[in-house]
């Protein structure tokens, strides 16, 4: 079986309790899927939580998770999202060094990738940028001259474009 | 009216049907020991010598009868003694429903003496676990747990009771159990596509596990068999469902299935599998097998699709559900080439050579069967006694042949065949067992005395750990690296020590002999039954092998 590993984004509705994410987390380790990012929010609903997961995996192994989730108690609905049409987006917090002399030209940058400068100091400026995470990546290349002190990145968040929401996929 | 936590654990119980529960006091769960007390007429409980026997307990109950077991525990240790059994009826989807007591809320999270976090700890081997903050939640979180471990694939479920949970007061309604979640229905454009491919077949093969005895599909199985002319190969979990005699039956697949099955298996065309989930033991290597063969998959459980084995055709329902709604689509069809096939390879299959001097495993569970009632439950241990058993008694029903299929669990034998024995009074239980899984578990020999429970064990002694010395003898150039440990344990003397009966046995005359006086007895008998440790579990065929890597010597 050839086994083509891409990125998936899965968006999981849970009962907002204690212990939710635990359960979701540990049955991605045990099923041997690694996360890359997660994050877990509120929604218009109190009594419901939602799990935003990417994850790295072949799509055979990535059916066998989401129906593994689907299996939890505590799930209400998981979608695999399409990310074609769907809006993913990530905050980005980025401490840069910066001196009179890269100043300048940091500010230029920040302007093209519509970034919010929200804290300057004499030898650093703080950055604030959210959008997709290819956007993301894309300016901290730009940025990759620049001495990076700290910076840290939310991990996606994401919604489907349209009116409609996805079912758990049936066989 | 209002009742403490402890009255409504015990009010919930009896709404639910219970009658019989396993458990081990402590000092977390006092209180419902206490409430346990005031209704022992109508709530039986078992106490075992160690929590772990509880559980297994528990578990061989529902293996036996198809209801849900309950087993209760005390804080810390008592909790995380039930761990091992937990595993083992989750691996094998067993509803059971564990009852833990926890050290009282104000006292949680601060490591308070025998706390632990269990709720956590068994939440990767249960299908759910509770952790009750508030008394007035209770009622609601018991009748949840035991829907959930009924509903669709079943499985154990897990609920802490903080202490002063066990003794808050709150208003109690009795209620009827809540209906159970209803699994998908059958696909009509799935079914068609099965039957379609079923209706093609010129070398079907029909494999089944656990989820025919779960789902009780048995018969709609035996029709589809029997229109269709498909033979019939079964994991360890499901022997009983077919009769031994049942032509169709072929017998156990699997690494020590026999031949015939595992050569049927990998020439048929099609193979269709009904509530199985492919384990490695039987799929030895998933990509390898049934590799000529359309596959069309019956399940309740959508995450058990395409996880080990790809299919070709998956229904996702209840498998008596499935088989029924599939059975009108299905052609009345012969394949007697197929057949004449198949008697070929049983007619070369292994057959292990009888020697009456000495006690040959195979002769041994022949003997046993001979000797006991057609209704007899047998309940193994793990390693190479549970193939034996597996393999050579002569299984007939249901719910009769009770062993850890997938935790392969060494000392699940004896609690088990006591939650057996204690569900049916009056039906023989034969405890099959090794030295080695039998030194796991053997001080429930107290609780067996105690209950006088007549199981009747039969311990095939090699004095060795048979099945990993045999893999050392196969594949570790015969370096038995703690595999002979020289026990000097007397199996009789310790069951007299006990206050049961044993007797040892060197032959087949002796175990003869030995399985009438077992009957007459009136309480649990040890058979120790003294076998060559260089037998071997045969056929085999290795890990991640194929019907090529075949071991028959």
């Amino acid at each position: 079986m050839e086994r083509q590993l891409e990125k998936q984004v899965m968006s999981v509705l849970v009962d907002n309790h204690a212990g939710v994410l635990a359960r979701v987390v540990s049955l991605f380790s045990r099923r041997g899927f690694n996360i890359d990012s997660l994050t877990v929010s509120a929604t218009n609903n109190p009594a419901l939580s939602r799990i935003t997961i990417v994850a790295q995996g072949d799509r055979v192994g990535m059916e066998q998770v989401i129906q593994q989730t689907a299996k939890l108690v505590e799930t209400r609905n998981i979608v695999a999202l399409d990310t074609s049409r769907s809006l993913l987006r990530e905050l980005l917090l980025v401490k840069v060094e910066a001196d009179e002399t890269t100043r300048g030209s940091i500010r230029e940058i920040a302007v093209i990738y519509k970034a919010k400068i929200i804290d300057l100091s004499v030898k650093s400026m703080v950055m604030e940028l959210t959008g997709e995470p290819s956007k993301i990546d894309a300016f901290l290349e730009v940025l990759s001259p620049y001495r990076i002190i700290e910076m840290c990145r939310t991990g996606v968040t994401a919604l489907e474009r349209g009116s409609g929401s996805a079912e758990v996929a049936v066989f | 009216m209002i009742l403490n936590g402890s009255q409504i654990l015990t009010q919930v119980l009896m709404e639910q049907g219970v009658d019989t529960i396993f458990g081990y006091p402590g000092g977390a769960v006092l209180n419902i020991y206490d409430a346990l007390y005031a209704v022992r007429d109508k709530l039986n409980h078992v106490m075992t010598a160690h929590e772990q026997g509880a559980a297994h307990a528990a578990d061989g109950y529902v293996r036996a009868t198809g209801k849900t077991g309950v087993v209760l525990a005390t804080s810390g240790p008592g909790a995380t003694n039930l761990i091992t059994g937990l595993a083992t009826a989750y691996m094998d989807s067993v509803p059971v429903v564990a009852i833990t007591g926890n050290v009282g809320t104000d006292l949680i999270g601060r490591d308070s003496f025998q706390e632990v976090y269990i709720a956590g700890i068994a939440m990767p081997i249960t299908k759910h676990t509770f952790a009750v903050q508030r008394v007035e939640d209770l009622a609601g979180i018991l009748r949840r747990a035991f829907q959930i471990a009924q509903s669709g694939r079943k499985g154990p479920v897990l609920v802490d009771i903080p202490k002063d949970v066990t003794a808050a007061t709150t208003e109690f309604e009795p209620a009827a159990p809540l209906p159970l979640e209803q699994p998908r229905k059958p696909k009509q454009d799935k079914l068609e596509e099965a039957a379609a491919i079923i209706n093609a077949a010129q070398r079907p093969m029909l494999f089944f596990g656990g989820g025919v005895v779960a789902g009780e599909a048995g018969d709609e199985l035996r029709h589809l068999i029997e229109k269709a002319d498909i033979p019939a190969t079964y994991t360890l979990m499901a022997a009983g469902v077919l009769g031994c005699d049942e032509p169709m039956n072929l017998g156990l697949l699997g690494m020590h299935g026999n031949c015939t099955t595992n050569y049927a298996v990998d020439n048929a065309d099609v193979l269709i599998a009904v509530g199985t989930r492919f384990s490695d033991r039987v799929a030895l290597n998933p990509a390898r097998f049934a590799k000529r063969a359309k596959i069309v998959q019956i399940d309740i459980d959508p995450s058990e699709i395409n996880k080990n084995v790809l299919v070709d055709c998956a229904i996702v329902c209840d498998v008596q559900e499935g088989l029924h709604a599939l059975l009108p689509m299905i052609e009345p069809a012969k394949h007697e080439q197929w057949h004449e096939q198949i008697r070929q390879w049983q007619a070369k299959d292994y057959k292990p050579a009888d020697d009456p001097g000495i006690l040959k495993p195979h002769q041994v569970m022949q003997a046993i069967y001979e000797a006991v009632e057609e209704d007899t439950i047998y309940v193994t241990d793990v390693g190479q006694h549970q193939l034996w058993a597996a393999q050579y008694v002569r299984h007939t029903h249901p719910r009769s042949f009770l062993t850890s299929g997938g935790l392969g669990t060494m000392g699940f034998g004896y609690g088990a065949a006591l939650g057996a024995q204690t569900a049916f009074p009056g039906r023989r239980v034969i405890h099959i067992t090794g030295d080695g899984s039998f030194h796991m578990n053997l001080q429930e020999g107290c609780t067996a005395v105690s209950y006088n429970l007549p199981v009747i064990t039969v311990i095939m002694n090699n004095t060795v750990l048979g099945m990993v010395r045999q893999w050392q003898t196969a594949f570790y150039g015969k370096r038995y690296s703690s595999t002979d440990p020289h026990r000097k344990t007397d199996f009789v003397k310790l069951a007299e020590a006990f206050g049961a009966k044993g007797r040892r046995c060197h032959n087949l005359a002796e175990f003869r002999e030995a399985m009438e006086w077992a009957k007459a007895q009136d309480g649990p008998v040890w058979l120790d039954c003294m076998i060559d440790k260089d037998e071997k579990v045969l056929p085999m065929i290795p890990a991640g092998g194929t019907v090529n890597d075949l071991i028959i010597d």
